[in-house]
């Protein structure tokens, strides 16, 4: 690999990375796990003139379930964590279920879950998922933190809200009302291909009643498309064959695919009505079964 | 007492990889561990477009870079007559393009700096004014009338095409169609690939100018060759020129050609004199070398109605690139694409094939496969199944009324070759047992009651496996026999060097079992060297699963003329007459008293020590070995699928396959083979294709967009084994590397096939991706071509 000249900084503390951002007023990246980054600096499709470089800094390789159900992920937390971590799937079903998914073995071990929130590739599976999820980003500046909902932070292709001299400290995933839910499913050609579609389907769940429900998905669109509208007509309901047919059937309409070599437009809205339908018959047999 | 063969680690010992103890510990010696004082680094720019007139290259901006040394242009190449390069196709291919580029990649300028960094940024600094024209993706474009003339370099070049050829009985075939009850017809494509070796290709080319001598070291499969061709081409003395293929990180016939970049370091390392080092990036290795396939194929299949094939006529158009830059033997235009149907009773055949320039890359190369055998069994396959489901018969019992039956051997094939041996129905028989096959109609038929696709599909043949003999098979001219020289020190162990190339086949592990058949040397006690052509025999090295065929028979051969002179040396030890002593494995003993003998070593002792008077001392040899004919190896595999419905995407249930490739020298080398190759199958017919979008641009540049599958994909497969040992070989052995990537996508493509036949599918262009199944599912139409590329995507 032979990218172009970069400087390198590695700060001990989120103040000085901060400071070392704003210092080179955009010119500068946050290196985190790397795994997107640094691919495009190898194709020269990047060329930071300062690498900032947060894996010095202590006490951001962290996730945890708070006593709410709540869930809060460190900007140094990879995706092996989550993948690995049995209270996780608990608590969040749709995580549990993304974090095999998310590129290959190798990358997992490297790439972290906020750095890849931020990247807001449309074809993200953590973007999606947070999506369908709901929850905020905590973003560090030289003023401070400030919470950045979700839908506000990822805003187009590979477009976030940061300021250049802020950095995505943790993102937090809110309490569930009820029990939590719910399933990623993705097609792809190959581990670690970008996804011909994917869905992310959460719902929280009081007895057999839907509280809340959030559908996002990635690949098919230019941007993480947000099918939350579109989920919440399950809100208050119980989960039929019925309400589970005309859902995917909407969230397909909602899907901006372009037809490409993964696949027609027709053909990845398709995808995602079968993976909506897949997805929700499951969550109803296994209550079913539950009950 | 004789020895125990399998302890000695002779043949059918499943001894572990000598090479793998230092490559699993970081200590192979690959061309980029190499690190020469006062080494430069080149770097390559390449042309960003598919088709352009050159108008002018500023370099100016990149020598005011510090650090860069040399920049390097077609200009420049020219005034030393070095612009343009043989192929191995005696075609010509640029070096750095003077007048036009011609494929997205192509090579323009060089730069020569001090490090990899610097030469990178200088080849950014390089202006170069392109002029576009139009741009020419395929064959059909290509031959369109008034299409643009992508060789005008040439003279006698009016279009595209790169040859017109033909082979086989054609009044014969004519006869076999007027007699048909029924004819069946397929068409396809197979895509372009790229062999995608994990090292890409790389020099160091060292020119010393106070002793005059060049030695350069590079990924190449067929040393011998480059040396004799950097001899004629850069006028250089061909006892001042060393090749060194150090350890190659595989190769699969992608380097075999010589490439562009091998030729500037050289050039480079000649006006600096400095070694110059120059290491291709993985965009580079796949946008520009060999690749493999791009060929349409079209033919149809004269039947009785019975079942009996009377006749095929076969019909190919095959996409070269900008440069005719195919390996292959000089006789044979379109490789050994005649060897198709070679497994089955044929009497009448008759194959047209016609060659197209397109602005794509250059390279036609056998990736892993015994020149375009590998398109030649896929269409073998394909066109058996759809002939089989025409005359409404079971598959299985199709190819074993038509299959060459045991006694049939010596069999000469409709199109002329002479097949050895095999025992094709017992293959057959294996492997339905082992798939299930009795069972699978009613299971297929329950499961589509259910909603469910299953199929089976089937893909036998043989393929010729060996090149030569030296009457019809040449590279360059080059006759394609091989090589071995054996040395057996005093102590009894003993270093052997061949004309071959290992590149991941294990010849160190296996060529050393044969030294150890022969002589009774322990395996263990041989070191095998290759790749330095001051010191290996001439051979054409490795490619076209020919090493075994060819310079494996050279082992054996030379081995045998050691033991000849041992008699000799073992009868003057035991006082007794040549013609008293018997040999058996390790040791020479009197025929009227078996106590009283010598063992090998103690031989290679006395050759040294204590010879008999008047005998020549040492005991050292070579053997050359012109093979009498090709080997032909037998593959039947059957794959079983299940296509999920609503989303196109196949899984992989069960793969068998029934492998006879004749006396295995080392088990377990030979399965580690056949997994790679199926490994390679399985890829072909689910992802792995190369393709341009319509400007000519290269999709395919990174792995993110070239894809190959991972441990994660790939099934499981299981393997069977039949015996039939190759009569002409010295051991029995037959060529085995590329049997499963030859016969192994056909398999998989008739299982999807067959589990959407019900619905009128007849085929399904590789590779298979979701979508395309999707669609061939629910329109019931075939899918031929590549996916489509719209750029922005």
């Amino acid at each position: 690999m032979y990218p172009s000249r970069f400087g390198y900084e590695s700060p001990k503390t989120v103040e000085e990375a901060v400071a070392l951002l704003d210092a080179h007023a955009g010119e500068a990246k946050v290196l985190a796990g790397g795994q997107s980054l640094v691919p495009m600096m190898r194709l020269r499709f990047a060329a930071p003139e300062m690498i900032v470089d947060i894996n010095g800094i202590e006490g951001l390789r962290y996730h945890r379930v708070e006593k709410d159900g709540s869930i809060r992920i460190g900007a140094l937390c990879r995706h092996e964590d989550l993948e690995a971590d049995d209270a996780v799937a608990k608590a969040v079903p749709t995580i549990a279920a993304a974090a095999p998914l998310v590129a290959d073995p190798i990358v997992r071990t490297r790439g972290t879950f906020v750095g890849s929130v931020c990247h807001a590739d449309p074809q993200g599976d953590w973007a999606a998922t947070m999506t369908a999820l709901g929850g905020h980003i905590v973003a560090q500046g030289p003023k401070g933190k400030r919470d950045i909902p979700i839908a506000d932070f990822v805003i187009g292709p590979f477009q976030n809200t940061l300021a250049f001299n802020e950095i995505a400290v943790e993102a937090v995933i809110p309490a569930p009302k009820g029990v939590r839910v719910g399933n990623y499913l993705k097609l792809e050609r190959r581990v670690g291909d970008f996804a011909t579609a994917s869905v992310a389907v959460s719902l929280d769940m009081v007895g057999d009643t839907v509280a809340d429900a959030g559908i996002a998905l990635a690949g098919v669109g230019g941007r993480t498309i947000n099918a939350n509208a579109e989920a919440s007509a399950l809100i208050g309901k119980k989960l039929t064959a019925e309400n589970i047919a005309s859902v995917a059937a909407a969230v397909a309409a909602a899907a901006e695919p372009r037809t490409d070599h993964r696949g027609s437009a027709d053909y990845k809205r398709q995808i995602v009505k079968t993976f909506v339908e897949r997805i929700l018959l499951g969550l109803l047999n296994s209550s079913q079964k539950a009950a | 007492m004789a020895l125990d063969e399998i302890k000695i680690g002779g043949l059918g010992a499943s001894r572990r990889r000598v090479e793998d103890n230092r490559f699993i510990r970081g200590k192979g010696n690959y061309v980029d561990d190499i690190v020469l004082p006062g080494m430069l680094h080149m770097e390559l720019l390449r042309s960003p477009v598919a088709h352009a007139r050159i108008k002018s290259i500023d370099v100016s901006k990149a020598y005011e870079i510090p650090g860069v040394r040399l920049v390097l242009t077609g200009e420049m190449m020219a005034a030393r007559n070095l612009a343009w390069m043989p192929t191995l196709s005696y075609d010509t291919q640029a070096v750095l393009a003077t007048d036009k580029v011609r494929f997205q990649g192509q090579e323009v300028a060089a730069v020569i700096a001090d490090d990899p960094y610097i030469a990178k940024d200088a080849c950014q600094a390089i202006v170069v004014e392109y002029e576009q024209l139009p741009v020419i993706v395929n064959p059909f474009q290509a031959m369109e009338a008034g299409s643009e003339v992508i060789r005008d370099d040439k003279e006698n070049q009016p279009g595209n095409k790169v040859f017109d050829w033909e082979i086989g009985d054609k009044a014969a075939t004519d006869k076999a169609f007027a007699e048909a009850d029924v004819i069946s017809k397929m068409e396809l494509h197979y895509p372009r690939s790229h062999p995608s070796p994990m090292e890409t290709c790389g020099s160091i080319a060292d020119f010393n100018r106070a002793t005059g001598k060049l030695t350069v070291y590079m990924t190449s499969q067929a040393p011998h060759i480059v040396r004799a061709a950097v001899a004629m081409v850069a006028e250089l003395p061909e006892h001042m020129i060393r090749i060194v293929s150090p350890d190659l990180g595989g190769g699969f016939g992608n380097k075999v050609p010589i490439y562009p970049g091998y030729v500037v370091s050289i050039l480079a390392s000649i006006l600096t004199e400095r070694p110059v080092k120059w290491i291709e990036d993985k965009t580079g290795n796949l946008i520009s070398t060999g690749f493999g396939r791009d060929v349409y194929l079209q033919g149809e299949m004269a039947l009785r109605k019975d079942g009996k094939m009377l006749g095929m006529r076969m019909k190919t158009i095959s996409d070269h690139g900008a440069f005719y830059a195919d390996a292959q033997p000089s006789k044979f235009k379109i490789g050994l694409m005649h060897s198709a149907f070679a497994a089955y009773d044929l009497p009448a055949a008759h194959l047209e094939s016609v060659g197209y320039y397109t602005n794509k890359a250059p390279g036609g190369v056998a990736y892993r496969c015994s020149f375009r055998v590998t398109e030649a069994m896929f269409f073998q396959e394909r066109m058996v199944h759809a002939a089989a489901n025409d005359l409404g018969m079971d598959q299985a019992e199709f190819r074993r009324i038509n299959l060459v039956k045991d006694d049939m051997f010596p069999y000469r094939t409709a199109f002329g070759f002479l097949t050895d041996s095999g025992q094709y129905g017992k293959c057959l028989d294996i492997g339905m047992k082992a798939i299930g096959y009795d069972t699978y109609k009613a299971e297929q038929a329950e499961a589509r009651s259910r909603g469910k696709l299953l199929g089976i599909g089937i893909s036998t043949m043989t393929e010729p496996l060996g090149a030569g003999n030296s009457r019809e098979y040449d590279i360059l001219g080059i006759k394609m026999f091989d090589s071995a020289e054996l040395r057996v020190h005093m102590t009894g162990k003993a270093i052997l060097r061949t004309g071959a190339m290992n590149q991941g086949q294990g010849h160190q592990t296996t060529w050393a079992q044969i030294v150890a058949h022969e002589l009774g040397i322990p395996a263990d006690d041989v070191t095998v060297e290759e790749g330095d052509t001051d010191t290996a025999p001439f051979g054409m090295g490795t490619y076209a699963s020919r090493s075994t065929p060819v310079a494996g028979a050279a082992v054996a051969m030379v081995a045998r003329k050691i033991r000849a002179k041992a008699r000799k040396i073992a009868a003057h030890l035991l006082e007794v007459s040549e013609e008293d002593i018997e040999w058996e494995l390790g040791r020479f003993y009197v025929r009227s008293n078996k106590e009283r003998g010598v063992t090998i070593q103690d031989c290679a002792l006395a050759a040294y020590s204590n010879m008999p008077d008047g005998m020549e001392p040492g005991l050292e040899n070579n053997a050359y070995y012109d093979p009498p004919n090709l080997t032909w190896p037998f593959a039947a595999y059957f794959v079983k699928v299940e296509v999920d419905a609503e989303t196109g995407v196949w899984d992989v249930l069960k793969v068998v396959a029934v492998d006879d490739c004749g006396v295995r020298i080392n088990p377990m080398v030979v399965e580690g083979q056949i997994m790679g190759g199926l490994t390679e199958a399985y890829a072909m017919a689910s992802m792995q294709y190369q393709t341009y979008d319509e400007e000519g641009n290269c999709i395919g540049s990174n792995y993110m967009d070239y894809l190959l599958p991972t441990a994660w994909e790939t099934p499981g497969f299981e393997l069977h084994e039949v015996v039939t040992p190759c009569p002409h070989h010295p051991i029995g052995a037959k060529g085995v590397g590329e049997c499963a990537t030859v016969a192994g996508p056909a398999a998989f493509v008739n299982a999807v096939v067959d589990a959407l036949g019900h619905l009128g599918v007849r085929n399904i262009d590789m590779p298979m991706m979701p979508n395309r199944v999707y669609e061939a599912l629910t329109t019931g139409k075939d899918i031929s071509g590549m996916p489509p590329v719209k750029m922005g995507d």
